[in-house]
């Protein structure tokens, strides 16, 4: 399909930013909010992306994916975990048995900065531990030279590698760095065209992480693809989204976009870690009637 | 990644929003509603009342005097004494505190009156609390500022006071409306008689109720309820000095006839039937929700409405694609939930005369298009409309509908949509999408409207100056602009 990213649509930011003020006037309440904190939790990608990470760390994490709470049991487990590609064997191994996907960075994690030989090595080395979802960072520099058959050739090259090995491949824009919502547009556009099955806003490492702006942009993006072309590809904003009442305005806008089939951890994830127990915190709430203490909620 | 056939999203199946509904316990409505006049609450002299009723739920809220000639007499001359003993002799700075202590009032009670604007009017309560009652405040506040500053405004001019104004307000914004005519009237030393619209009386009356508390002297504000017959008394009254008038073409014409030969001022704020212009450089989604959000905020009941949409043909299927999937994430229903985007139709009349307009429509052959919503079973409500394949010829292109009702047409050249969008006897608003600010500047001065929005629409400040071309009106409200139809040089 032949697409001209020069061409991509324009995105008037005082437009975009009146709408998110919109979204974030709806009322969620009683059943429809516990239902809302449910998705969101069953939503998150639980992260842990640090120089210090081990494989205790990471193996504490996993536990907490596939069991929340202990005081609510019903509560569903997280959608993934999020690791670097040496942490994937360990998590895989934590997290057997259960439907929790191990999600891994890859691509020269976050800077990208790195030659294609030794990123396409990068994803091997995480899809050849079993990750079933690779996070992938486009190289910046080259989007704002505006090299974008560069940004297009590389999202593609690191797709067929994934989907050989049958897992789902996630592009990350680092949109704190493409800065406008007119390049977060045109990046959303190229890793659309260039098979991705999910976009994702930010690494966590930069300042600037995911915004309700920049995420509309690209749930925008998703939408007008879909129009075209009936296929549907996910969405994952990432860092910055701390609160139950941040996860459920960002789960409005998405509903109001995208509508009832992106409502699902398939197509729709939270790049997250303090996020998990605000959503219990909530939770726990709804079904007490009140706030208790944070020290009853596991940090892991 | 198989194609899938079916391209229409869903919305609202999997997850609904529960009802929200904000609280009414808060709020403190009489029974009955008697006359503002010289400070007091009086008896009709009719002795009649009315039923002011909740448009969402056809049941009864309140009873509103019913004023004759002998009512709008007292007004007038309480509006006159406490014109020529106290407002006009006050220092500026001391008219400003009191017009500084209503706005601050109205700050307080917000809650209170966007609930009973929202109960009296129908509109959702999202509307009335974050754009109706916080910019009637503005107003005041704005106001208050200019009052000992008339001489900067007009340097060398020497502004001066008219006396009595009249002022006869509609239904669409009721506290708004009556602030956007009440404030400058004071701020350059007027008084006023204000007859609220018989549909919505309540807020203006709860205006009444803080002005009574701000110590405002007694008669310079008179707030007088009723139906069409009180507001043609105002306008023949031979004591009073300007007729601010906001409503329809057609009163607005027999006003402007009836003051003829006399030497009183008018304002007149009437009509409207806006073009909203979507080029193809467009930033597309936005000027989707701009389309939306001209033509369906405050149930269409907007005289600058965006209800004729141009849209260029080469991006026409996409954004009417966009649109019909946006009407259906729009929420129509009960106007005090807060998730609500669409409430009740003002009133029954106002219901039939849209209802009519739909009919009007469908029998001239434009393809009409409706959210699949379900609406209340009671009360006033109409789904969200867009009329497809309309020519400038059908009378739904032509005539103001003042409901959810959009007639959509498409044009090829900038000449040809500039002929299209003046080629209508209003002139009140217009809008225009496009990425290219030379082509904004094109049209704003090729456009006969008063208001002219780029990129956006339906934004109201008291800073700016409103008001229309042709049969929209003349005069303006708001900004520097709105001073001068109370002043005399």
């Amino acid at each position: 399909m032949a697409y001209d990213f020069r061409q991509s649509p324009v995105v008037d930011q005082v437009g975009i930013e009146e709408r998110v003020a919109r979204f974030n006037t709806r009322s969620i309440k009683k059943g429809s909010k516990v239902q809302a904190l449910k998705l969101a939790l069953n939503m998150i990608d639980l992260t842990t992306l640090e120089g210090k990470d081990t494989e205790g760390k990471v193996k504490q994490m996993c536990y907490k994916a596939m069991h929340p709470h202990l005081a609510l049991p019903d509560l569903p487990t997280t959608a993934a975990v999020c690791v670097y590609p040496t942490m994937v064997k360990t998590a895989k191994e934590a997290l057997k048995g259960s439907k929790v996907k191990v999600a891994s960075v890859s691509t020269a994690f976050p800077s990208g900065n790195s030659t294609m030989q030794i990123k396409l090595l990068d994803t091997k080395l995480a899809l050849d531990n079993g990750a079933d979802e690779i996070d992938m960072v486009i190289s910046r520099g080259e989007f704002l030279k505006g090299n974008y058959n560069f940004v297009f050739d590389e999202i593609a090259a690191i797709k067929d590698l994934t989907h050989k090995y049958n897992a789902r491949l996630k592009v990350i824009f680092e949109t704190g760095e493409i800065s406008t919502l007119d390049n977060v547009r045109r990046a959303s556009d190229i890793a659309i065209y260039a098979g991705a099955d999910f976009i994702k806003t930010s690494t966590g490492k930069i300042g600037v992480a995911a915004t309700m702006p920049v995420t509309l942009v690209m749930l925008d993006a998703i939408k007008d693809y879909y129009f075209k072309t009936g296929i549907q590809v996910g969405m994952k904003p990432a860092g910055g989204i701390s609160t139950a009442k941040g996860a459920l305005q960002y789960l409005v806008m998405l509903h109001e976009t995208l509508g009832n089939a992106w409502l699902d951890n398939k197509w729709f994830r939270f790049g997250a870690s303090s996020l998990a127990n605000d959503l219990i915190l909530q939770l726990e709430k709804e079904a007490k009637g009140v706030y208790y203490s944070k020290d009853y909620i596991s940090v892991d | 990644m198989a194609k899938k056939e079916a391209k229409k999203l869903e919305y609202f199946t999997d997850w609904k929003y529960a009802p929200s509904p904000e609280a009414t316990d808060h709020i403190r409505l009489q029974k009955q509603y008697d006359l503002f006049i010289n400070g007091k609450f009086v008896k009709p002299n009719s002795g009649k009342y009315f039923d002011t009723i909740n448009p969402a739920t056809e049941e009864k809220i309140s009873s509103i005097a019913e004023a004759n000639d002998k009512d709008v007499d007292s007004a007038v001359k309480a509006a006159r004494g406490a014109y020529d003993k106290i407002w006009s002799k006050m220092p500026a700075k001391e008219r400003a505190k009191y017009i500084y202590r209503i706005a601050r009032l109205i700050q307080e009670r917000a809650r209170e009156l966007s609930v009973i604007e929202t109960l009296d009017g129908g509109k959702s309560i999202r509307e009335s609390r974050d754009i109706d009652v916080p910019l009637a405040a503005n107003h005041f506040f704005y106001y208050a500022g200019w009052a000992d500053k008339l001489e900067y405004a007009f340097p060398n001019r020497n502004p001066k006071s008219l006396g009595v104004a009249g002022q006869v307000i509609p239904w669409n914004f009721p506290l708004l409306m009556a602030a956007w005519k009440i404030a400058p009237a004071l701020a350059t030393g007027n008084t006023v008689v204000l007859k609220p619209a018989e549909t919505t009386s309540l807020t203006a009356l709860k205006l009444a109720e803080i002005i009574q508390e701000s110590g405002l002297p007694d008669g310079v504000v008179n707030i007088i309820t009723g139906h069409g017959p009180v507001g043609a008394s105002m306008v023949n009254h031979k004591d009073i000095n300007k007729i601010a008038f906001t409503g329809s073409t057609g009163v607005g014409k027999w006003i402007q006839k009836a003051i003829a030969g006399t030497d009183k001022k008018l304002t007149l704020e009437l009509g409207g039937k806006a073009a909203n212009i979507i080029f193809e450089d467009a930033p597309i989604n936005q000027a989707v929700e701009g389309i939306i959000n001209g033509i369906f905020f405050n149930q269409g009941h907007v005289c600058c409405a965006g209800s004729r949409l141009f849209v260029q043909e080469s991006v026409a299927e996409e954004v009417i694609k966009k649109l019909k999937d946006r009407l259906e994430t729009l929420i129509v229903g009960d106007p005090l939930d807060k998730n609500t985007d669409i409430g009740a139709i003002n009133s029954k009349m106002q219901l039939n005369k849209i209802n009519e307009y739909l009919k009007i429509g469908i029998n001239d052959g434009a393809e009409m298009y409706q959210s699949s919503c379900s609406i209340p079973k009671k009360g006033f409500f109409v789904r969200p409309t867009l009329f497809l394949n309309t020519s400038q010829s059908h009378r739904i292109s032509q005539e103001e509908i003042f409901g959810p009702v959009l007639a959509i047409q498409t044009f090829r050249t900038i000449e040809e949509v500039i002929e299209k969008a003046n080629n209508i006897p209003y002139g009140l608003s217009a809008g225009v999408w496009t990425d290219k600010g030379s082509r904004i500047f094109n049209l704003t001065s090729k456009l006969r409207a008063g208001v002219v929005w780029a990129n956006t629409y339906n934004k109201f400040d008291p800073t700016s100056p409103f008001g229309g071309y042709k049969e929209s009106g003349f005069g303006r409200e708001g900004g520097l602009h709105g001073l001068m139809p109370y002043l005399k040089f």
